[in-house]
């Protein structure tokens, strides 16, 4: 399908766009900036925003704390540094847990050193040492763990040998930390990665009890924003699958630490933890692939493909009659919401993954993704994981640690032999993979890598999207337009949007905010008339 | 229950800080520069931090705010972020045009030891800054202080910036209204305008931060001091700063920049301080209080004196910032009700001398504690000792609302999960009736939810 008869030419946009920056930022902004078309086109991802640019990125700390270990219930995550990090990424993303009545959740406290200038003079490792007795006297937790502010590495505190210290001590509390001050890396990816590394090295693989159950999987790259979690959840019990982990949605430490016996990850967020999924394989011989239950249709994908790994007629006819029963409803708002939404224009500018896998939902009530990109994405990410091989690794990435992981002596146990590993990819079964984003967009659109305001406000202005998705920061600048901003952060506040339930929400939200009659009511009924018809108010 | 983990016994901690009830100065020094018209705040720092604040500006004003990054990677932390500022300032002119950037530092900046005004000089030499575009800045340590403490060093950038004595005086005063809502600053232009007297406001997010729906979005929006009535302020006659913390210590580097007396009142928040602010604006100005200021003020008294009852000795725990907690203190005790356990995490010894005035000595029985570790954590643990029938505060207390089952009243920031803070007052009568009517609304509604049948009111 080719966008090009009806709208802006996209090439022509993306020079008009280009113009208005110095000649040095302009060349930097055109590798980030594609218009889609060409097989094999590269993209410029994963690397530093230019200061100034007003960016929709944050930082290592946000991707660490706030991304992959703030969903965590039962951790208390405690913050080394000036209050502010820990304040902003207190609550504010949305993690859904359920933690049963009597179940551990941290979740809805923040945890501070609140560290003052005598701290940052003299070092701020004691007042660490004391803030993590007071949690453990306070709340007893069965885990601690440190994140590092920006002024902690540039003091120096070693907050590793802390936690190795109060872990000792306590004997029954894991104390672990992250070395995720925010000027790591050059977005919240860096914080991923960190955040992936120092769970593998201190949770996961503690416990080696097994939880009962056929098909076992891990679920990885979830955060159960908006309930997302519970419904993917809600398919795979119904499904007879047995979730062993979930990273990190609805969690809790002990999924963690028993992740190495599942027989399958399967991947959702790739940008923020394939390095689990990786190491997992590695280590212990457990096989990963890549899914995504944003959509109707590809929840259906996904569910057949776990049921195709497991090899087990018995799981097939049961993944096809929940597909069958789900479906009924699926089709049926579908069919109710399409004549109001067909034929247009949806943009998406968000995180590491999300912009790819919305575009599934808009497909489905009959809308086009005219641009898209990620916000802290690698190439990988848009052009898929064949490219790995040829990324440059800057001095930004070369800065995180990459571990190196090899079989666990006495664990390791292929799920798949290589023989019928192989067997299965011959037959056309796709392990460790992900094709990114692009493939999957049609000519004559764009995909635009850590878009800038300035980028967007252009986009918008020669396009007109019926709705654009992005964060906070965006929302109320985008709706000024008098165009639709969906969240998808953090859903505004609704959701779930996964799997087959969350199809509908999706579609319906999106009907209503296409539709909704504020965007008329804009205009006052004076704005238009020239001037006041004076012989009314004489008479 | 969601703070299932709260413990009722209380041991005392030095070291860690659980639910605070203040965040770090950036973000303050954002909000007080978007008070400014034409003028993009930037952080210098890493990316983190500008996105944080913007969000949570976000979140509470449900308004775009625009700020730049010097998006500090691994390198500028090591070699110093001068070349990220530079090139952000070049940027930042070519790209967004604003009239003024009012540079903050960070936590990060500050540590690496970052000089702004040096950094901004090299900007000029090199002329990354056109002719007639101004740079404001200050230092705005995230260990030091709190938000609030940020929002008064901004302002001191203003100061150190723009007013110029020209020898003339212009009889205007200077307002200095300290972190308050868009619809405060507005209510203080309002009621200046009914008395007649002419002031110049700074900052004031009004048309900014409330800024109305057009169809398009401008990106520097219409309301904010200007650069022309900045520049005026240091020919003014008398400057008013409203709130010690956030406003004072823009009041002495005026009066020690262009000569200009001054004086601190609290916030204009409840029947007393108004009292006050309507009184000195009244004395300064030399001219008398308009019948209809008195008259909204009759308003008010007359609707406590109707209220009374639902007020007298009602428990009120409270939590925020020194300049809001100061002025409600005083308007509870006015309303009769009880102060009784009030909480912020901003450090400073005045906070606790002005509460022992209102409060009396050994706070009159009351519960107060600022700076380190006064944290919300601990404000509910005295809760579920003592028990209150209020709760007054940001959004964070409607966990401790619901696990307790106590009326709450958002007030402060942030506000993330209500609207109307920054559409209506509460500074000044009218905004000492709003939060009255909000105040009685939740705790009548209560009264209505725990009634038994037989006494169940229709009337109240």
């Amino acid at each position: 399908m080719s966008m090009k008869n009806k709208l802006p030419d996209p090439a022509a946009v993306k020079d008009e766009i280009l113009k208005k920056y110095p000649p040095k930022v302009a060349r930097k902004r055109s590798k980030s900036i594609q218009v889609l078309g060409e097989p094999g086109l590269e993209i410029q991802a994963n690397v530093r925003t230019i200061p100034g640019i007003i960016t929709q990125r944050g930082c290592c700390y946000a991707g660490c704390k706030g991304v992959v270990l703030g969903p965590t219930r039962d951790i208390i995550n405690l913050t080394h540094g000036p209050i502010g990090c820990g304040f902003y990424s207190w609550l504010t993303r949305r993690n859904q847990t359920d933690p049963g009545p009597d179940g551990e959740n941290y979740m809805v406290y923040a945890f501070s050193t609140d560290m003052q200038d005598e701290n940052v003079v003299f070092g701020g490792e004691k007042k660490l040492r004391e803030a993590i007795q007071e949690a453990y006297d306070i709340f007893h937790p069965k885990a601690i763990s440190i994140f590092s502010t920006c002024p902690i590495g540039l003091i120096g505190d070693d907050i590793h040998s802390v936690a190795r210290a109060m872990k000792e001590k306590f004997g029954d509390c894991n104390v672990f930390g992250f070395s995720c001050e925010g000027y790591k890396g050059v977005s919240q990816s860096a914080g991923h990665h960190i955040a992936n590394n120092q769970i593998f090295k201190h949770v996961i693989g503690l416990n080696d009890e097994a939880p009962e159950g056929k098909y076992k999987i891990n679920m990885l790259g979830e955060y159960n924003i908006g309930g997302d979690a519970f419904e993917i959840e809600r398919i795979l019990k119904k499904c007879g699958i047995t979730l062993v982990s979930s990273f990190s949605g609805n969690s809790s430490i002990d999924q963690f630490e028993r992740a190495h016996t599942a027989d399958l990850s399967v991947v959702m967020c790739h940008r923020s933890i394939n390095y689990v999924a990786e190491m997992l394989e590695k280590k212990y011989g457990i096989p990963w692939f890549k899914v995504n239950f944003i959509g109707a249709k590809a929840t259906a994908k996904s569910l057949r493909k776990i049921a195709q790994y497991f090899e087990d007629e018995e799981l097939s006819a049961k993944v096809e009659e929940v597909i069958k029963e789900e479906l009924v409803q699926v089709a049926r708002v579908a069919a109710e919401i399409k004549p109001k939404t067909e034929g247009k224009l949806a943009m998406m500018f968000v995180g590491g993954s999300r912009a790819h896998h919305y575009q599934e939902l808009f497909r489905e009530i009959g809308m086009t993704t005219m641009a898209a990109g990620y916000e802290f994405a690698h190439r990988d990410d848009y052009e898929g994981r064949k490219v790995l091989a040829d990324i440059k690794v800057d001095a930004d990435s070369r800065n995180i640690e990459e571990l190196h992981v090899v079989a666990d002596e006495k664990r390791y146990n292929p799920r798949k032999s290589p023989e019928l590993k192989e067997k299965m990819i011959k037959d056309g079964f796709a392990f460790s993979d992900y094709e990114g984003m692009i493939p999957e967009m049609p000519a004559g659109t764009m995909a635009i890598d850590d878009i800038s305001h300035y980028e967007m406000e252009k986009l918008i202005e020669a396009y007109k999207p019926a709705v654009f998705c992005a964060g906070i920061k965006e929302k109320y600048c985008v709706q000024k337009f008098g165009i639709p901003l969906k969240q998808l952060h953090s859903y505004d506040y609704g959701g779930p949007y996964a799997g087959f339930v969350g199809a509908v929400n999706f579609y319906k939200e999106i009907e209503r905010m296409v539709n909704t009659k504020v965007w008329k009511l804009i205009k006052a009924p004076w704005a238009d008339a020239p001037s006041l018809h004076a012989e009314l108010a004489c008479e | 229950m969601l703070l299932k983990h709260t413990p009722k016994e209380i041991k005392e901690r030095n070291a860690l800080t659980i639910n605070p009830a203040k965040t770090c100065q950036p973000i303050g020094a954002m909000y007080a520069a978007l008070g400014i018209h034409g003028c993009l705040p930037h952080s210098h720092g890493s990316q983190g931090c500008c996105s944080y604040h913007r969000s949570a500006l976000t979140r509470h004003y449900k308004e775009p705010v625009m700020a730049g990054t010097s998006s500090f990677t691994e390198g500028a932390s090591v070699f110093g972020g001068q070349a990220n500022l530079i090139q952000a300032i070049n940027n930042i002119f070519t790209v967004y045009n604003p009239d003024i950037i009012a540079i903050h530092t960070t936590c990060l900046s500050e540590t690496i030891g970052d000089d702004v005004n040096q950094i901004v000089g090299k900007a000029v030499e090199e002329n990354k800054v056109p002719e007639g575009k101004r740079i404001m800045y200050c230092s705005t340590p995230s260990y030091i202080g709190s938000h609030v403490t940020g929002f008064s060093n901004m302002v001191e950038g203003i100061i150190r910036e723009f007013p110029v004595s020209t020898g003339t005086k212009n009889r205007k005063i200077n307002i200095i209204p300290g972190w308050v809502e868009p619809s405060d600053m507005r209510e203080i232009k309002a009621l200046a305008k009914t008395m007649g007297v002419e002031i110049i406001m700074f900052p004031d997010t009004s048309d900014v931060m409330d800024a109305p729906q057009t169809g398009t979005h401008e990106f520097y929006p219409r309301g904010g001091t200007t650069i022309a009535q900045l520049e005026a302020a240091g020919d003014a006659k008398y400057t008013l700063a409203l709130g010690k913390y956030c406003s004072e210590a823009g009041a002495i580097a005026l009066e020690n920049k262009c000569g200009i007396k001054f004086k601190t009142l609290d916030l204009p928040i409840g029947i007393s301080a108004t009292d006050r602010f309507i009184s000195t604006l009244s004395n300064i100005a030399g001219i008398p209080v308009p019948q209809s200021i008195t008259d909204e003020r009759g308003r008010l008294v007359d609707m406590i004196t109707d209220m009374q009852q639902y007020l007298y000795c009602k428990k009120v725990a409270l939590w925020g910032d020194p300049d809001q907690l100061i002025a409600l203190t005083e308007f509870l005790l006015d309303l009769d009700a009880k102060p009784a356990f009030v909480v912020s995490g901003t450090p400073g010894k005045y906070f606790m001398e002005r509460m022992e005035q209102l409060l009396g000595k050994d706070m009159g029985g009351a519960k107060v504690q600022n700076g380190s570790c006064a944290d919300m954590f601990l404000m509910h643990q005295w809760i579920k000792n003592e028990g209150c029938d209020l709760l007054l505060g940001n959004t964070y207390g409607k966990y401790i609302a619901r696990d307790e089952n106590i009326p709450f009243v958002r007030m402060g920031f942030p506000i993330y999960d209500r609207v109307g803070h920054s559409y209506f007052p509460t500074v000044g009568y009218k905004g000492a009736m709003y939060m009255l009517e909000k105040i009685l609304g939740v705790l009548m509604d209560k009264q209505d939810a725990d009634s038994s049948e037989e006494a169940f009111e229709l009337v109240m």
